[in-house]
């Protein structure tokens, strides 16, 4: 093993004198032939490695229809498992071409990170778990419980915020993991446990007995999870942005995984021939070809069969659309034309 | 000639009685039990109180292990299975082991690290046996280029052109040597150096063009689980020691330069945590490389783990050093040995021995840190645990997984630990 540290080191310097100088993003990636994705190390739902190593989620899946679009092949994904604390930095460094990690999109990380947020790709929110043997149906009814909270998280604070905007008292029980806490709070050291809906409902799935255990109603904070890139390569950014809108735009169409061989040949839907680019000419406008949007869909399925397929009710994470929903069935998600 | 119990004069014995079995209560495991267990009432007291401790331990684990399942496809179904009863889930090391030893290892190369983990222990049996015929210790040295070639492979043609250096410089040291020994040891460090940088890679596109043999290539990034925790382990210890040895040296030199720069590194290395020289490793370094620079993180990881094993070696090397009486240095000076013949004659001989339990101390902290890479997303056994956990079908599972995990930190930690304690008895350290 010696000396494999030397001809590493030698294999990155002969492979940084081969590099080609300043090429867009979109350029590296096609000549790469390989998208970098910076995913979750494993996160129920969202990004997890199967028993076959191929990556599953819901995050995941959008990578794959990135890939889709631009190279061609949804399994041309180089998924890059990052942690809380390496995500930003392996996506300013280059490590990754773009990050779909379940990340909250704030004002200090668009702004201050010189990231460029593509979207929303997931609404979430801060909720509470406790069990059914408590006998509580609101928040408001926790005064003086205890609570598992994930220390140095925004959920801590948004806790704190909370508790103290209705008055009420709570003991915190520090929790380090996600793991750790649903250890404790099975165990019996906190009566309640707080981290985002999303993450409540996979851990209640987990349990021996999910129905003794209750999600309350309340949802405490505004949790926007989305895909970022960096600062700079607007193209880049596009690219991202309108293939995340093209599979949500595909679901409010009805264009599915199904039909879209059908429907790519042309439909009476103006809007849904410019999207699958059987009239005008869309992705030219950003350096790919006309199909790059039926490849994109293709791939995972719209936005909806995506999300049922991996968190939604028929899954065991079993989470309702809710705000998730199209904006024509009372929810957020709402794509721009495509002309 | 008499009867056994003759008796020449009436009142002296002189014939033995057969023996007789000792009491029962001084023989056997009785006499066991009393001395070791119960011989006196705080002994008893603690005994009672250690049974009783063992049979709550027990009792709560017996029936967990006894009523585990192994045939599943998730935890759910493992549940149905146990209904109700409280049992081990082991179905998700039968369904997820592979990923635990491997990573995303391609199954089907799955005997290149098999093969490398046999060679390794081949490779190290000259180093570590003195039974073993010292020639064998030429084929111990190519087996990092084997082991390279076997986990990565690329083409065959890059670990040659790296041997293909060493042998130029030897070669430029033997011919070189004739001029002046000064000469001798620069053309050594700077024949093989050029050929690296200019002419390998000509030579191994060159030759791959001509004659492409090798193994398919693996990218770091499939490695994961117990192999990139015996990658990193097995690298970082083996360059820690001979690095380690060469710090210690160098802080004991009389050559200011030498020993200012050897004690700033030992100092600084040490004064940090492992976790941010990783830190450093995986977030720091991409932003000083020029942007696009695929600098392999598992590379990167194993420089930071062994620069700081060898500032511990270094230290621990010292103290082996300072526990060697002044004599032995005189000694050496008296016999006319130069500074390399003395410590490699003397010297090293014997701070290493008494080193030993210092060094493999070091060599098991080494090997259980790698599991920190996890908190750089590098997927060791542990970062895969917690990858199996994401997936629905196991979400929930905990200590199948660490016992698994734990079990084979186990094999190969007491492993070292036996080697060193038979090394200590082999070389009597403690001077009887």
């Amino acid at each position: 093993m010696k000396n494999s540290v030397f001809l590493g080191a030698f294999a990155a310097t002969t492979l940084v004198a081969g590099l080609a100088q300043a090429q867009t993003t979109l350029e590296t990636v096609q000549s790469r032939g390989e998208l970098n994705c910076g995913v979750s190390t494993g996160l129920a739902g969202f990004s997890a490695p199967d028993g076959n190593g191929v990556w599953q989620g819901f995050d995941v899946a959008f990578c794959r229809a990135v890939a889709a679009a631009v190279l061609d092949d949804p399994m041309a994904v180089n998924f890059v498992p990052t942690t809380g604390q390496t995500r930003f930095s392996a996506l300013a460094s280059g490590e990754v071409d773009i990050l779909a990690r379940n990340t909250t999109w704030t004002f200090s990380r668009d702004v201050d990170l010189n990231f460029t947020f593509l979207g929303t790709n997931y609404y979430d929110g801060q909720g509470f778990m406790v069990t059914r043997d408590l006998g509580v149906s609101s928040a408001l009814e926790l005064d003086g419980a205890t609570v598992c909270i994930q220390t140095g998280t925004t959920t801590e604070l948004n806790l704190a915020d909370y508790f103290r905007v209705n008055g009420m008292a709570y003991e915190p029980v520090p929790i380090e993991t996600n793991a750790e806490a649903q250890q404790q709070y099975l165990a019996g050291a906190c009566d309640v446990y707080t981290t985002d809906v999303s993450g409540l409902a996979a851990t209640r799935a987990s349990f021996a007995s999910p129905s003794d255990h209750v999600i309350l109603p309340e949802v405490i904070s505004k949790e926007p999870l989305g895909p970022a890139v960096r600062h700079g390569d607007d193209q880049w950014a596009d690219i991202g942005r309108w293939t995340l809108f093209a599979l949500i735009a595909a679901e409010e169409l009805g264009v599915t995984s199904a039909n879209i061989d059908e429907m790519k040949a042309g439909t009476d839907n103006p809007e849904i021939n410019r999207l699958l680019g059987s009239e005008g000419d869309l992705g030219a406008m950003f350096g790919l070809d006309s199909e790059w949007a039926v490849r994109a869909i293709a791939a995972a399925g719209n936005y909806g069969e995506i999300f049922s397929a991996t968190i939604g009710e028929q899954t065991p994470i079993g989470l309702a659309r809710g705000l998730n929903a199209q904006w024509t069935q009372g929810g957020l998600l709402y794509a721009p034309p495509f002309r | 000639m008499s009867d056994t119990h003759a008796q020449t004069v009436a009142y002296v014995r002189e014939s033995m009685l057969p023996e007789a079995s000792p009491p029962i209560a001084e023989k056997g495991a009785v006499k066991w039990l009393r001395e070791n267990l119960f011989s006196g009432w705080l002994n008893t007291i603690l005994t009672v109180l250690s049974l009783l401790a063992i049979w709550y331990l027990l009792s709560a684990i017996g029936p967990w292990l006894l009523n585990a399942v192994w045939n599943a496809q998730s935890l759910r179904e493992c549940r149905e299975i146990l209904d109700g009863a409280s049992g081990a889930c082991f179905a998700v090391i039968k369904d997820r082991w592979h990923q635990l030893l491997f990573g995303f290892y391609p199954p089907h190369l799955y005997w290149r690290p098999v093969l490398s983990l046999i060679l390794l222990f081949v490779a190290l049996a000259p180093v570590l046996f003195s039974q073993v015929p010292r020639k064998f210790l030429g084929l111990s040295a190519l087996y990092p280029f084997v082991a390279y070639h076997l986990l990565w492979g690329g083409s065959v043609w890059l670990p040659v052109s790296v041997i293909l250096g060493f042998v130029l410089g030897y070669v430029a040291f033997r011919v070189l040597a004739r001029i002046a020994p000064l000469v001798a040891i620069t053309g050594a460090i700077l024949v093989p150096v050029l050929w690296w940088i200019f002419f390998a890679g000509t030579f191994t596109s060159a030759m791959t063009s001509v004659a492409p043999i090798g193994l398919d290539f693996v990218r770091s990034d499939r490695f994961g689980g117990f192999l990139i925790s015996l990658v990193i382990g097995v690298s970082g210890i083996s360059l820690s020691l001979p690095i380690g040895i060469l710090l210690a040296l160098g802080r004991q030199s009389d050559m200011v330069f030498v020993k200012s720069v050897c004690v700033m590194v030992i100092e600084f290395i040490r004064g940090v945590p492992l976790i941010t020289l990783l830190f450093t490793a995986s977030l720091l370094l991409n932003y000083f490389l020029p942007p696009g620079t695929a600098f392999d993180l598992i590379l990167r990881v194993i420089i930071m783990v062994t620069l700081f094993a060898s500032a511990y070696m270094a230290e621990v090397i010292r103290g082996g050093l300072a526990a060697l009486p002044k004599g032995q240095y005189e000694a050496a000076d008296a016999l006319g040995l130069d500074y390399w013949k003395a410590q490699r004659l003397i010297i090293m001989p014997q701070a290493l021995k008494i080193s030993i339990p210092g060094i493999v101390n070091t060599f098991i902290g080494l090997f259980k840190d790698t599991t920190l890479v996890v908190f750089i997303g590098l997927l060791d056994p542990i970062g895969l645990s917690n990858a199996i956990r994401a997936d629905t079908d196991w979400n929930g599972i905990y200590w199948e997984l660490f016992i698994f995990i734990g079990a084979l930190f186990f094999i190969f930690c007491f492993g070292m630990s036996r080697y060193s304690m038979y090394l200590e008895r082999k070389l009597k350290t403690d001077h009887r």
